[in-house]
């Protein structure tokens, strides 16, 4: 693991780097069917997609695995200042301080996560590919002007970022996720910059532009492809990142305010009130969030072993 | 290396501008203006107008942006509009806390950190190892502030063992003279005033170090077990040095390269963290100041605040860079 240079940029400038070395014992099968043969072959990798596939399917199957209506306030006239009912007869994990079936909570909860999760990182990881792209493929005085804005955004701290973004924008759960997206940002943008700039030189570049493709082809058909594969590692990572980021968001106030739609990290937050007594309530959604953030980083290292061709033997 | 820091110097100018100009269009593009901002949202609209023509927003944006500029280097960021006190005086007397609060952290983070990277390193494929290796994936995936609960509610509340929230116990009469409290009592003369201030660094200190802990770990492990296949130590070995001498010379010192960098990288994770940490134990540094803001909408607080540490984290990496520069030749010449 060469990821050790330190330097958060040099890491990510190293990484993108590698990805356009050339492996020296290719043995005639690509990268990619390689790279897979190998991640079948690693236990960490299968536990961290077993974990993600678990919890992608109960975000799709909520409906039919909650059992209960999640809004439903079922045992709301139990609840009392300093006690909520716990496990019982239809309720395996108790109720929230409202009544609610914690269990199904949880389920239904997993939608919204994930959502978070996924559709902030797409977009961060889109808008980074754009200014990547940008800078990879004219290089020059575009590469410097869109990595002097990438060094800003980078240099305020990735949570104030998203606090300064999501005050600007409202409490919702748009605000959310596109001040989670801009967070992820500079990463992407750096990252696909790198790599696109150490394939440029490619031979199969060179090639191509000595036979007359276009330049627009080049980029888009033969450079881009071939520096994805960083990016796809680094998705991979940011989705735990913006499942924590979301619930850290939301335990500062800044989270959905829709209560219509239970996530995890306002379920962990709204816990705190009853933590003296019952704890658990904190202890369920934060289990959530640990591992699930757990698999997608179990997943993305061992893409990143691999996809790198220093590893493959 | 005075050519090297000049050239990172040199590099911070288009990001200062490039911040200044993001936190200006921020306070003006907030619902209601700045003026709302600084006044608060009982602010009437005759108020609104007086501020707007007193603080010259009726001007074009740019002399506003020039003047924003000018006040700026001035270290005047307005007031807050919840405590009406300078934004510049609440964020002096609250950092030295948060100062305090990381450089625990990070004592903690890297007095763990490396000897037990290095542990799992030599130790490749032991329990150790996976131990560590399990610990620091989960260290990441852990929400700071969960982990703070967890950690106030088991030693604070159930155990008694720590205090819990504050800086110093309001029973002791310290004097403060620099705002670091644990300074403050060392020099003094107050120990139990600095012992208790310490105490109270304990808990906030331990959950903020975990994310900077686990990266710690990793970096250390990798770095270590990269090292120990170079060349050079196998040489080292060959010619019949000590094993603590190629420990501490040739392993550990080139090691540590990569490490050093991601401790001082460690600020940003920090500063987020604080706000978190902070909040849980009612700490009252920054991060605090952060939330309430946050809770009250006080806009003009945050924006001094946030643009404050920005700045404290871009040159935190400029002097990263420059030890970086010191430590290991080869980047002055990049």
């Amino acid at each position: 693991m060469t990821a050790s240079l330190g330097n958060r940029r040099e890491r990510i400038d190293a990484l993108a780097a590698r990805a356009g070395q050339v492996p020296d014992d290719g043995g005639g099968v690509s990268l990619t069917r390689s790279a897979f043969r190998r991640l079948r072959r690693d236990p960490v990798a299968i536990l961290g997609a077993v974990i993600v596939v678990l919890f992608l399917l109960v975000a799709v199957f909520a409906p039919w695995l909650a059992p209960r209506d999640p809004l439903e306030q079922a045992l709301l006239s139990e609840v009392r200042q300093g006690f909520i009912p716990g496990a019982r007869e239809g309720f395996p994990l108790g109720v929230d301080q409202l009544g609610r079936d914690e269990l199904s909570r949880l389920i239904y909860g997993s939608r919204q996560s994930l959502m978070i999760g996924v559709i902030s990182t797409v977009l961060g990881a889109a808008a980074g590919m754009a200014l990547g792209v940008l800078a990879g493929a004219f290089g020059g005085w575009v590469d410097t002007v869109v990595m002097r804005f990438v060094d800003i955004i980078l240099s305020i701290p990735g949570l104030l970022m998203a606090i300064s973004i999501s005050v600007l924008l409202g409490q919702n759960q748009y605000a959310l996720m596109i001040a989670i997206a801009v967070t992820q940002v500079p990463v992407f943008a750096r990252l696909l910059r790198g790599s696109m700039l150490a394939q440029r030189d490619s031979d199969y570049a060179v090639a191509a532009k000595a036979l007359g493709v276009k330049p627009s082809r080049i980029v888009l058909g033969h450079v881009l492809p071939n520096s994805l594969s960083p990016v796809i590692v680094q998705a991979t990572l940011s989705l735990a990142t913006a499942i924590i980021e979301a619930a850290a968001l939301s335990y500062l106030g800044l989270g959905d305010p829709n209560i219509g739609r239970p996530e995890w990290g306002a379920m962990l937050s709204n816990a705190q009130a009853v933590l003296s007594f019952r704890p658990q309530l904190a202890i369920y959604p934060a289990l959530c969030i640990i591992v699930v953030a757990l698999g997608f980083t179990l997943l993305g290292e061992s893409l990143r072993e691999a996809l790198d061709p220093k590893f493959r033997r | 290396m005075l050519r090297f820091i000049v050239r990172r110097l040199v590099q911070l100018v288009p990001i200062l501008l490039g911040l200044s100009v993001l936190l200006f269009a921020w306070l003006r593009a907030l619902p209601g203006g700045p003026a709302q901002a600084a006044l608060g949202e009982r602010a009437t609209p005759e108020d609104i107008a007086r501020y707007n023509e007193v603080f010259g927003l009726d001007q074009p944006v740019l002399v506003q942006y020039g003047k924003f500029v000018g006040r700026a280097l001035q270290l005047d960021f307005g007031t807050s509009s919840r405590t009406g006190r300078a934004v510049t005086t609440e964020f002096l007397e609250r950092f030295p806390g948060t100062v305090e609060l990381t450089i625990f952290a990070m004592v903690f983070a890297i007095g763990v950190g490396i000897p037990l990277g290095y542990l799992a390193a030599r130790k490749h494929g032991s329990w150790i190892d996976s131990t560590s290796v399990i610990g620091s994936l989960l260290g990441v995936a852990i929400p700071v502030f969960f982990l703070a609960y967890l950690l106030r509610l088991a030693f604070a509340v159930e155990l008694g063992w720590l205090p819990g929230s504050g800086r110093q116990d309001v029973r002791i009469d310290a004097t403060h003279i620099s705002n670091f409290y644990v300074l403050d009592g060392l020099l003094t003369r107050e120990w139990d005033a600095a012992w208790d201030a310490l105490q109270h660094l304990v808990l906030p200190g331990i959950a903020l170090g975990t994310i900077p802990l686990a990266i710690i770990v990793r970096i250390t492990r990798a770095s270590v077990l990269e090292v120990v296949n170079e060349d050079y130590v196998r040489t080292a070995n060959a010619k019949g040095l000590a094993a603590k001498t190629v420990r501490q010379r040739h392993i550990i010192r080139n090691a540590l390269l990569p490490v050093s960098t991601t401790i001082g990288l460690q600020t940003g994770l920090l500063l987020s963290g604080a706000v978190l940490t902070e909040t849980v134990f009612a700490f009252g540094g920054v991060g605090s100041a952060l939330a309430d803001a946050i809770a009250n909408r006080d806009y003009a607080l945050l924006q001094g605040f946030i643009l404050i540490l920005a700045i404290v984290y871009v040159v935190a990496n400029l002097l990263v860079d420059i030890s970086y520069g010191l430590l290991d030749p080869r980047v002055r010449v990049r």
